[in-house]
C-alpha cells in the first residue's frame, strides 16, 4: 500500500527561481533562506519518496477568471512550466503519475470533494519553485508528481477548515492506493505577505511563528478561523496558509518536525520551511 | 500573542478583497493582463497600447489607470494583483517597486520596512 512518509512546506516566491537560475544563493540576501534546504534534501535522499503530491495555488498561468476552480487536480503524464509573463527561466518538465491521480480523484469525489480534473495543466511558480528547492535534480531523479491547486486568487476562498478536511480526505485517498509508493505531500506558499493595496508590505512575524509551531501539533487551532481573519493576520496573499493546512491534514500518523527555517524577507514575503515526518 | 478574534468581519485597512464584485468590475483589465503570458501579446501591447486596450474592452477608468501605471487605481478599477503583476513586469517593475508605489515611499524605504519586519 502507498504510505505518506512526510509533509513539506515552502514559500514559492518567483524571485527564488531567478536566484536559482543566477546561482546567487550564497549572497548575503539569499543565504539565510537557501541554507534551510540542504538538511531537508538530505532527509529526502535518505527516505527516497516515489511521488510528491504538490498542493499549491495557481497565480494566473493555467487558470484565468473565466474558469476559476476552488480545487483542481492534475491527471497528466507530464506537467510543464510556461511563460508567466515576466521571465521566470524555463525549466525541465515534471513527470506525472496519472493512474495514481485517478485513484485520488475517485476517492476524493467519493468523499464529497468534487475537484476539477485536468489532463493538461501548466504549473506555475507555486509548484515549480518548491520542487526545485527540494529536488534540484528532479529531472534526473524522475520523481513523479500530482499537482493539486487551491484557489487563493478570487474570493470566496475555501475556509481553513475546508482545506484541512480536504487534506484529511487526501491522506486517506493516498494510503488506500494498492501500490507500494512512498509519498510526500507538499504545501506551498506563505507565510505572511501582502502585495496589493496601501497595506502592501505587511508582514506578521508573531502570527507566522504561531503557524510554524501550531501546524505541527495542533493544526485544528486554525480551523475556527475565517478567511477574513486569516487575511487580517497573514496579509492578503498570506491566506495561502490554507494550503499548508491542506498538507497537514494529509499527515495521518505521528507528526514530528525534523527541520524548520523562517526568514524575513524574501521579496515581500516572510519565508517559511518545514519538514514534517509522518510516522505510523 | 493572544488567539485571533475569529468573529469580526470589519474591513481590513488598505486591503481590497478580490471578490465577485471586483471580479466582475475588473474582468476586462485582468483579461488583458492575463494575455501577457504570451510574448507576442506583450509586444503587441507595447507597440500600440491604446489599440490593445480597446481590443480587450477596457473602460475609461481602467485605460487611464494603465496609461498612468498607477497600481492603486488599477485595483480600484477591479484589477487583481496576480494579473497586474504581469503588466508591471512589462515595465520592469517587481513586487517591491509595486509595493513602494502603492504605499507612497521610495523602493529603498519599502525594502527597509520589509527588513525591519524581521527584527
Amino acid at each position: 500500500m502507498a504510505k505518506i512518509i512526510g509533509g513539506l512546506t515552502s514559500s514559492h516566491i518567483p524571485a527564488i527561481a531567478g536566484a536559482i537560475a543566477k546561482g546567487i544563493g550564497e549572497e548575503p540576501y539569499w543565504k539565510p533562506f537557501f541554507d534551510g534546504y540542504p538538511p531537508v534534501r538530505d532527509w529526502l535522499a535518505e527516505v527516497q519518496p516515489d511521488v510528491a503530491v504538490v498542493i499549491y495555488n495557481d497565480h494566473g498561468l493555467n487558470f484565468f477568471l473565466d474558469k476559476q476552480p476552488t480545487f483542481a487536480i492534475g491527471a497528466a503524464a507530464e506537467y510543464r512550466n510556461e511563460d508567466e509573463g515576466w521571465g521566470i527561466p524555463r525549466i525541465a518538465p515534471f513527470k506525472g503519475a496519472p493512474e495514481f491521480s485517478w485513484h485520488l480523484i475517485e476517492r476524493l469525489v467519493a468523499d464529497e470533494f468534487d475537484l476539477m480534473t485536468c489532463q493538461e495543466m501548466a504549473v506555475d511558480h507555486g509548484f515549480t519553485v518548491p520542487m526545485q528547492l527540494f529536488w534540484p535534480d528532479y529531472d534526473a531523479l524522475g520523481i513523479r508528481t500530482v499537482p493539486l491547486a487551491i484557489n487563493t486568487v478570487q474570493h470566496p476562498l475555501p475556509s481553513p477548515a475546508r482545506c484541512y478536511k480536504l487534506g484529511l480526505s487526501l491522506g486517506r485517498a493516498i494510503e488506500s492506493y494498492p501500490e507500494d509508493l512512498k509519498v510526500v505531500v507538499l504545501g506551498t506558499g506563505g507565510l505572511s505577505h501582502q502585495l496589493d493595496g496601501r497595506r502592501a508590505g505587511f508582514i506578521n512575524k508573531d502570527f507566522d511563528r504561531l503557524c510554524m509551531e501550531k501546524i505541527v501539533d495542533d493544526p485544528e487551532y486554525f480551523t475556527g478561523m475565517s478567511i477574513h481573519e486569516l487575511v487580517r493576520e497573514a496579509g492578503a496573499q498570506g491566506a495561502e496558509f490554507i494550503i499548508w493546512l491542506a498538507m497537514r491534514g494529509a499527515l495521518t500518523g505521528r507528526v514530528t518536525a525534523l527541520h524548520s527555517n523562517y526568514h524575513i524577507p524574501i521579496s515581500n514575503t516572510a519565508a517559511g520551511l518545514l519538514c514534517l515526518e509522518n510516522a505510523a | 500573542m493572544t488567539a485571533p478574534d475569529m468573529t469580526t468581519d470589519e474591513p481590513i485597512p488598505g486591503t481590497v478583497m478580490f471578490d465577485g464584485a471586483q471580479a466582475m468590475k475588473g474582468y476586462a483589465l485582468n483579461k488583458l493582463c492575463y494575455s501577457f503570458n504570451r510574448k507576442e501579446n506583450r509586444e503587441a501591447f507595447l507597440a500600440d497600447k491604446e489599440a490593445y486596450m480597446a481590443r480587450y474592452g477596457l473602460n475609461e477608468q481602467q485605460k487611464q489607470a494603465v496609461r498612468d501605471m498607477v497600481v492603486l487605481d488599477m485595483i480600484e478599477a477591479g484589477g487583481n494583483i496576480y494579473y497586474l503583476a504581469k503588466l508591471a513586469g512589462i515595465y520592469g517593475l517587481n513586487v517591491q517597486d509595486v509595493g513602494a508605489q502603492q504605499t507612497g515611499v521610495t523602493v529603498e524605504a519599502f525594502k527597509e520596512k520589509l527588513l525591519r519586519a524581521g527584527d
